[in-house]
């Protein structure tokens, strides 16, 4: 006979959701949480807020460049097509 | 502008796409660095020395992996170098297994009794997606390491588990612990600015 596995609470439940997002779960948990999540609101509100903050994380800008960087690494680019043996 | 057609152009000569592609990746590149050296002038050589390695070696480039993959990893493979050098020792996992979430959040069973609210429920993000963006890349800029480095290589660059264990010298499995422990982190902060009660 099969046991069957004991089923998440909140606090366990958790600590799967990013896992479960990557879809990096065994079949046994993600049945788990699923089953968890069908039941459970406030899991769901948590899922939520991880999905929308990956989502927002695709969406940050690179931080900004100081001018003076960019500009020194356009110069280094700029000496190298004048001496490409440098 | 995408980034092949951007290194066309920089295969015709082109200065300006160059410097787009500076401003585009080279924030990302002193994150990957400074996750091996010991200090951030050393990562700010890294990173020098990764866009001369591109400049000389652009011609070579033969498009088998993305430009980004190819960047970084020349990027990684010079800071790896120098983190010998330096002698320094990258920890395999050094993120405690501690719960990532607060456990007065939750009753004796396990039960949430602080439970949390759909960010798509909150008003001040609800009217403005940009101020969600804006508080997720404040709380990713407050991680440490080696959090920071992949949650930066996986959420905002979007590159796969298997890219940034490749990268980073971690396992793919290292790479969902952290993963898991930097979005919860960040998650977290995120909250906290909505309601001003920490997690």
């Amino acid at each position: 006979m099969k046991l069957l596995a004991p089923p998440l609470v909140c606090r366990e439940a958790v600590e799967l959701m990013s896992d479960y997002l990557e879809r990096s779960l065994t079949r046994r948990d993600r049945k788990r949480l699923e089953k968890h999540l069908a039941n459970c609101d406030a899991c769901s509100a948590y899922l939520e807020q991880m999905r929308a903050t990956i989502a927002a994380s695709g969406r940050v800008e690179p931080d900004d460049l100081d001018p003076e960087t960019l500009e020194g690494l356009v110069d280094l680019y700029r000496r190298f097509k004048e001496e490409p043996g440098k | 502008m995408d980034d092949a057609e951007l290194l066309e152009r920089l295969l015709g000569g082109d200065e300006s796409a160059f410097a787009e592609l500076v401003r585009r990746y080279h924030p990302t590149l002193l994150k990957v660095a400074r996750y091996y050296v010991t200090s951030q002038a050393s990562a700010e050589d890294v990173a020098q020395d990764t866009w001369v390695a591109v400049v000389r070696g652009v011609e070579r480039f033969e498009g088998r992996s993305a430009f980004k993959t190819w960047l970084l990893r020349i990027c990684a493979n010079r800071a790896r170098t120098n983190a010998v050098k330096e002698h320094r020792i990258i920890p395999a996992d050094p993120t405690p297994r501690e719960p990532t979430v607060a456990s007065q959040r939750f009753d004796e069973g396990g039960v949430w009794t602080d439970p949390p609210v759909p960010f798509s429920d909150v008003v001040e993000f609800r009217n403005d997606s940009a101020a969600l963006v804006a508080a997720v890349r404040e709380a990713i800029l407050t991680l440490g390491e080696p959090q920071q480095a992949v949650v930066t290589l996986r959420d905002v660059e979007g590159l796969s588990t298997e890219e940034v264990a490749s990268l980073l010298g971690l396992s793919e499995g290292n790479v969902r612990v952290i993963l898991h422990r930097g979005r919860a982190r960040v998650r977290a902060i995120v909250e906290a600015t909505t309601k001003g009660t920490g997690t």
